[in-house]
């Protein structure tokens, strides 16, 4: 699997979604990451070789304690990605922005310009 | 002008891509211009450079619709697909396919229109039937053999909405 696809099916778990959204706040230990879950800090470390292995999180040692981290430029290649795609579908939408305005001031001014029709007088 | 609405793209869960946009303009209007050919010729061009020579859309269930944009040097991108589900003016349902996939097999896109106040949320759902034709579509270079400046083309558009008011 590429780089890429194994960033994303990594990120298709919510819990690693939010193991890599808290360590957004900076690094952590393990078992500050197994915190908010209740799952086993077994089931947590599984989910961390997995963030590993793509890429996404790297092991740090600062003395006696192990740190998980961020590794900034996986992220990085994640907003990338999008630009391409995000960039055609916000142009084409920009347009579609002007034809809408367009749209509904014709349809204000034919709401204007259609003359009120009286019943015309019998003679 | 209207401040841009900012435009989410997401890949969700394992095989598909969401998107949203936000527009100024009741349901009705949205749902005319993402269904009529005359409408939907005149935004879904993609890149600069493009124009769109064939658009035909058969909007019943079981209807086919065609795309085919064509490029300033000539190359052509062919896309359609048929109508699942269309219930005016909230939801339509339709698969999608390129010519020339770059990815194995059929999309499924669900677009839902919600009504936001005066205006519409649009929310499009693309499936994909692997994870590896999700990933691929959104890491296709789209623009690949056009030379966009797109500072330039944000000036245009600019300048144009500004007097079309």
């Amino acid at each position: 699997m590429d780089h890429l696809s194994s960033t994303f099916a990594a990120l298709s778990d919510p819990t690693r979604r939010s193991i890599v959204d808290r360590l957004t706040d900076g690094p952590a230990t393990v078992m500050e990451l197994a915190e908010p879950f209740s799952i086993s800090q077994q089931a947590i470390s599984k989910h961390l070789a997995y963030l590993e292995n793509a890429r996404l999180i790297e092991r740090q040692r600062d003395g006696r304690q192990n740190y998980c981290a961020l590794k900034p430029d996986t992220i990085r290649e994640v907003a990338d990605w999008a630009e391409g795609y995000r960039r055609v579908w916000q142009t084409s939408f920009r347009r579609l922005d002007a034809l809408l305005a367009e749209m509904k001031s014709e349809k204000l001014s034919s709401k204007l310009v259609k003359p009120a029709v009286k019943n015309p007088k019998r003679s | 002008m209207n401040k841009s609405a900012a435009l989410k793209i997401a890949p969700s869960g394992e095989r598909e891509i969401i998107m949203t946009r936000a527009f100024d303009a009741k349901r009705d209007l949205v749902f005319d211009a993402l269904t009529k050919p005359e409408l939907v010729k005149r935004w879904l061009l993609g890149p600069p450079g493009w124009s769109m020579p064939v658009c035909e859309i058969d909007l019943k269930v079981g209807g086919a619709y065609r795309y085919v944009w064509r490029n300033e040097d000539g190359r052509e991108m062919g896309m359609g697909g048929t109508y699942r589900e269309i219930v005016r003016p909230e939801r339509i349902v339709n698969t999608e396919l390129f010519d020339n996939a770059w990815y194995a097999g059929e999309c499924l896109v669900t677009s839902l229109l919600s009504e936001q106040g005066a205006g519409t949320t649009m929310t499009v759902t693309l499936r994909y039937e692997s994870t590896a034709a999700r990933d691929s579509v959104l890491e296709s270079d789209m623009e690949s053999g056009v030379a966009p400046s797109y500072d330039r083309l944000e000036e245009i558009v600019i300048s144009n909405t500004t007097t079309a008011k």
